[in-house]
């Protein structure tokens, strides 16, 4: 047969053809596998089931080595939907212990969430109970898709001291945003509230890993390459609190049935002993799956009238009544607007403008130390006046005042201390502009603003700022940042924690006020304070208030001449500093200091454990 | 010379030759392709708790099997007479034809489909064996004194030939084999077929892609993809006619039309007047096209004519589009879209293509290495022993690995034109044009299909994909051209 040539050039047309075709399929294989790189993201994604291992959370104990909060494991129940494949609905829910209605809940609410995937596993139920637990466990092959994970759940051993240790929440969407670092994943715990929000970074250790390596129907086949990109979770670090939680129980048990605050303080190292805020509450209904139900209770006022979740102790503003005294004759003394011999009279109250602020029946004229001893009004005001009011000394009121609020400031207050807890408040101490405005410029002096001499009026402190002074004077002019924490495993302590901080007063006034305190328990307002064997110095606070009765405040320290303790107590509506600030102070540092309470002293432990002032609040005002 | 001692006589002369003349690089390219194969095979169906890759209850095993099976037939095929393929084409095509039509009532059914015959524990797929049959069949017509690609009579028996088949496949519902015939087109445009047929066939598929691809957002009140097409036919006709007639005057006066309408209908759509723009254009088109055709009679250019044909056909397949495709079947219609972007369903048909994708994406540059693919092995992608395969090397040997098969079957291919091309006769080139053909076609789909370039159709991957019914039509369609091209000096020229 004869060739025809001009058909066989068609061959260059075939080869070509599938020359261009191979070409074009290189071309496409060059960008699939050398230029793109999300195939590879999408592999892994695919093939690696990573596994999260949780660490423990780091333990908390006492200062004393009490172990106070700990781990108990728990169970989520976890599922990637696209894995579920038929699925006996009311088995399940038996073994769950839920009914239908709560399993159509749990899966559409699940499927709103914005972290959703048909492909991820997702959290179906938290917290399962031991018994529930070995129940599905032994289910669990018939519900394909569902696995189990261990989680931790905190537990307290004793139920004490909600407030100071906090609690721990699944992380919502803002704190995965706001998280600098990238540690955190939907599902994760972290601190709420106290000890356990400050010392989250300590607290939650490091999260492993575990890599397993599973097909396409989601059935696990192994460790991805025997483990060796897994990396094993490091547990938390152990907190060594520098509470003394038998003090704090016994402190609340004293604050039973009255709104306020009790802290107490080691004077030498800034050391919180107990932080008391009243009403408080059981920390573990912070625990668990009741935890948002019973958060949004402890918040609901008709339930919880007394909102146990908000600290008194570190944002309660309190007008800090006589309290305040000693921090006037320091700063008197301290810019020789009196020396310790001055003396002022006092009948029965400080007249100015035609007005009176009434004082009470005691001896008079008074010097410094008298003054403190039986809490004279009038002495305090006339210092004050003296002072503010004094051309020679400052140009104007409003530059007096400054000096004044400067001492102050120095003294602890009208700042957040930076105590390691959150959301510390800073109370109110006002400054020259403050009455400026509120005045004019020019138009106010002493006798205008005369009540903050007294720490009535603008001023407001948390009762931790009470508790710090209180530190300072027992510690004759210094003071470190109060703080829960004692120790952190294997680790040191934060910088600046433990600075000591030295207000411009000389350490000689200081011991002439702690003299007046000292006088005024031997043989003054807190004379229940006076415990035999035990030299304690204090000082009365009566507070008026918008609220009802007066507000019942002491500050005491003690042993006076090496003080171990030193203590506020702060007792809304208690009407005088005497009628509950004295007694519980003065059982703090007894059982602090002797662990135990003399017998004639038990009828005090006893009158203030079945005392109540709720019924002196008024509501609503 | 009686035929008796002519067969003997010819017989003695071949022999000695054959194994000499065989051609021994494409034996090693095959032998080379199988080996890679059940290596890949052992690679995709390796467990992780597994067993060797002779155990013949693994894929692996059973396909070392199928390859000794293979080269048997091979040997086989090498010891008989190279003059009993042409002899026998005809029977053995009719032979086939029954087969496959019995098989559609005899096989169980599969997945809906019913192409596997079972003798005992082997299943075997006729239509892998039909190729082969209509291969020699329809270099036997070629072959034939004096056939020629010249009369519609003819076209229409060499066509016949593989489309029959082909529509008996479609019967059992095996729509990929039944596609694989229709790459015998190539050999009918090597044997003198127009090339335009193939243009258009092009032509077509593009206009279908556009149309499909572009069908959601809509411009002057039609879809985006029919507006392109109508812009492109009207483009390439004012070149065409411009080029053809060589008239520059002519291509202004198209382009002017064409222009000036277009702009009209933008600048009356910025003023939110719309005319049914689709219909004029339509019958813009048909107009110019008519007025070509016209100027074709009346000047005698005949190129002019093809040009409006062209416009016109173009126009009408774009019309058609529409209408033929709701004709598919549905998953048919997935897979296409599917493959062209257009319907992104990851856990539909979408979810084996890109299942596919991220295993040989995830292979990089050198592949994650033999055996520790965790795609493949995990079962991420379907049918990976099988239509897949070609994933299994992309993840465990990367580009190196995927480039390195492509350019093996890009040699296989040339080569077996080539040898094609060396034929003395008409029955030998032809036959062996219909294996380059088939093995293009499996190339081209079966790889296009594994990274996302063509519509997902299940065809094997030659001599990769596991199955001994696939392996051994592709061997027997291999061996007989090598024992024709062993036996080709014996042909007087």
């Amino acid at each position: 047969m004869r060739k025809d040539y001009n058909l066989e050039k068609r061959r260059y047309v075939i080869a070509g053809f599938i020359l261009v075709i191979v070409v074009i399929y290189l071309v496409r294989l060059f960008s699939l596998q050398v230029v793109d790189d999300k195939y590879k993201y999408f592999a892994d994604n695919n093939a690696f089931l990573r596994k999260t291992q949780y660490p423990g959370r780091g333990l908390m104990y006492d200062r004393n080595g009490e172990l106070v909060v700990y781990n108990q494991p728990a169970y989520d129940v976890m599922m990637i939907p696209r894995d579920v494949k038929g699925l006996d609905t009311l088995d399940f829910c038996r073994t769950l212990g839920i009914d239908v209605e709560e399993f159509n809940r749990r899966m559409s609410e699940m499927k709103s969430s914005p972290n959703y995937s048909s492909y991820a596993p997702q959290r179906f139920m938290t917290h399962l109970t031991a018994q529930d637990y070995g129940r599905l466990q032994e289910k669990l092959y018939r519900y394909p898709g569902f696995y189990t994970q261990k989680r931790i759940l905190r537990q307290y051993n004793y139920l004490a001291a909600a407030n100071v240790l906090g609690n721990i929440r699944e992380v919502n969407r803002r704190d995965i945003e706001n998280d600098a670092e990238g540690y955190y994943a939907s599902g994760d715990y972290t601190g709420d509230l106290g000890v356990e929000r400050s010392y989250e970074r300590y607290l939650r250790g490091e999260k492993g890993e575990e890599i397993l390596m599973r097909d396409a129907y989601g059935r696990v086949q192994g460790r991805y390459e025997n483990g060796a990109f897994d990396r094993a979770p490091v547990a938390g670090r152990d907190l060594k609190l520098s509470l003394d939680i038998r003090l704090q129980q016994y402190a609340e048990s004293l604050m039973v049935n009255k709104i306020g605050a009790v802290v107490a303080i080691e004077p030498k190292t800034g050391e919180i002993l107990c932080m008391v805020s009243s009403p408080t509450y059981d920390p573990t209904l912070l625990v668990g799956r009741e935890r948002g139900k019973n958060y949004l209770a402890l918040q609901d006022r008709k339930k919880n009238p007394y909102l146990p979740l908000f600290d008194r102790a570190l944002n309660g503003a309190y007008p800090p009544g006589s309290t305040f005294k000693p921090t006037q004759g320091l700063i008197f003394l301290e810019e020789g607007v009196i020396t310790p011999s001055t003396a002022y009279p006092c009948y029965a109250g400080y007249p100015y403008g035609g007005r009176k602020l009434k004082c009470h029946a005691h001896s008079s004229p008074r010097e410094v130390k008298g003054a403190l001893q039986t809490s004279c009004n009038a002495f305090f005001c006339y210092g004050f006046r003296n002072m503010i009011d004094s051309r020679s000394r400052y140009a104007s009121a409003a530059e007096a005042f400054e000096v004044w609020k400067n001492y102050i400031v120095q003294l602890g207050y009208g700042y957040p201390l930076g105590v390691d807890l959150p959301h510390e408040g800073r109370g109110f101490i006002p400054n020259a502009k403050y009455y400026d405005k509120y005045y004019g410029q020019g138009r106010w002096s002493a006798n205008t603003v005369i009540s903050v001499s007294i720490g009535q009026g603008e001023v407001l402190a948390t009762p931790l700022q009470i508790a710090n002074f209180c530190a300072t004077v027992a510690n004759r002019g210094y003071f470190i940042t109060p703080h829960v924490v004692k120790e952190i495993q294997d680790t040191v302590m934060p910088a600046g924690l433990l600075d000591v901080r030295k207000p411009d007063i000389d350490s000689r006034w200081f011991e002439a006020v702690a003299e007046g305190m000292r006088m005024a328990v031997t043989g003054g307002t807190c004379t229940k304070a006076n415990i035999p064997d035990i030299e304690v110095a204090g000082k009365t606070g009566t507070a008026q208030n918008p609220h009802g009765k007066d507000h019942s405040a002491f500050i005491g320290f003690a042993p006076y001449d090496d003080p171990k303790i030193a203590v506020a107590v702060y007792v809304e509506n208690g009407i005088w500093g005497a009628t509950y600030g004295v007694p519980i102070g003065a059982l703090v540092i007894e059982k602090y200091l002797t662990d135990s309470i003399r017998t004639e002293r038990k009828y005090l432990e006893e009158t203030m454990l079945n005392s109540s002032t709720l019924q002196n609040r008024v509501v609503g005002k | 010379m009686s035929e008796n001692s002519l067969r003997r006589r010819s017989r003695a002369n071949a022999e000695p030759g054959a194994f000499r003349s065989l051609d021994w690089f494409t034996i090693g390219l095959y032998l080379l392709l199988v080996t890679a194969g059940v290596v890949s095979i052992y690679a995709a169906s390796y467990d992780f708790d597994h067993a060797s890759i002779w155990s013949f209850s693994e894929f692996s095993g059973k396909q070392i099997c199928w390859i000794g099976l293979s080269l048997l037939i091979g040997a086989a095929i090498m010891l008989t007479d190279y003059r009993m393929y042409e002899t026998y084409a005809y029977p053995f095509y009719a032979f086939m034809l029954i087969v496959l039509v019995v098989t559609i009532f005899v096989a169980p059914d599969i997945k809906g489909s019913h192409s596997w015959l079972r003798f005992g524990p082997v299943s075997v797929q006729p239509a892998e064996f039909a190729k082969c049959a209509a291969a020699l069949a329809l270099a036997k017509l070629f072959n034939t004194y004096n056939f020629k690609l010249n009369s519609p009579s003819n076209y229409l028996k060499a066509i016949a030939i593989f489309l029959v088949p082909s529509f008996i496949i479609i019967c059992q519902n095996e729509t990929g084999s039944a596609l694989t015939f229709f790459a015998l087109f190539f050999v009918l445009y090597r044997e003198g077929m127009s090339g335009i047929v193939l243009l258009a066939a092009v032509i077509a598929v593009a206009i279908f892609v556009v149309i499909m691809k572009y069908a959601e957002n809509s411009v002057l009140a039609m879809a985006q993809g029919e507006f392109i097409v109508y812009m492109l036919i009207m483009l390439v006709m004012v070149f065409m006619a411009g080029l053809f007639a060589k008239s520059v005057k002519l291509m202004r006066l198209l382009f002017l039309g064409f222009g000036g309408l277009v702009a009209v209908a933008f600048i009356l759509g910025a003023f939110e007047i719309v005319l049914p723009w689709k219909w004029i254009f339509m019958a813009a088109i048909i107009i110019a096209a008519l007025y070509l055709v016209i100027l074709s009679f009346r000047d005698h250019i005949r190129k002019l004519m093809v040009c409006g044909i062209f416009a016109l056909g173009s126009l009408i397949f774009a019309f058609s589009v529409n209408t033929l495709f709701p004709l598919l079947q549905p998953h048919q219609q997935n897979r296409i879209l599917v493959s062209l972007g257009i319907t992104a369903d990851p856990r539909g048909q979408g979810y084996n293509v890109n299942q596919s994708l991220i295993a040989i994406g995830s292979g990089g540059v050198t592949g994650k290495g033999f055996l520790n693919g965790t795609q493949t092995k995990l079962k991420y992608v379907p049918e990976q022993h099988t239509d897949f395969i070609f994933c299994t090397i992309g993840e465990e040997h990367g580009y190196v690995g995927t480039s390195a098969v492509l350019l093996l079957f890009l040699l296989l291919i040339l080569r077996i034109i080539s040898i094609a091309e060396r034929q003395p006769t008409a029955f030998s080139r032809v036959y062996g044009y219909s294996v380059a053909s088939i093995f293009i076609f499996h190339l081209c789909i079966n790889v296009g299909m594994v990274i996302g370039l063509c519509p997902v159709i299940g065809i094997p991957l030659p001599f990769f994909s596991y199955g001994g019914s696939s392996l051994w039509g592709f061997t027997i369609l291999l061996f007989i051209l090598l024992r024709l091209d062993a036996a080709r000096k014996l042909i007087r020229r």
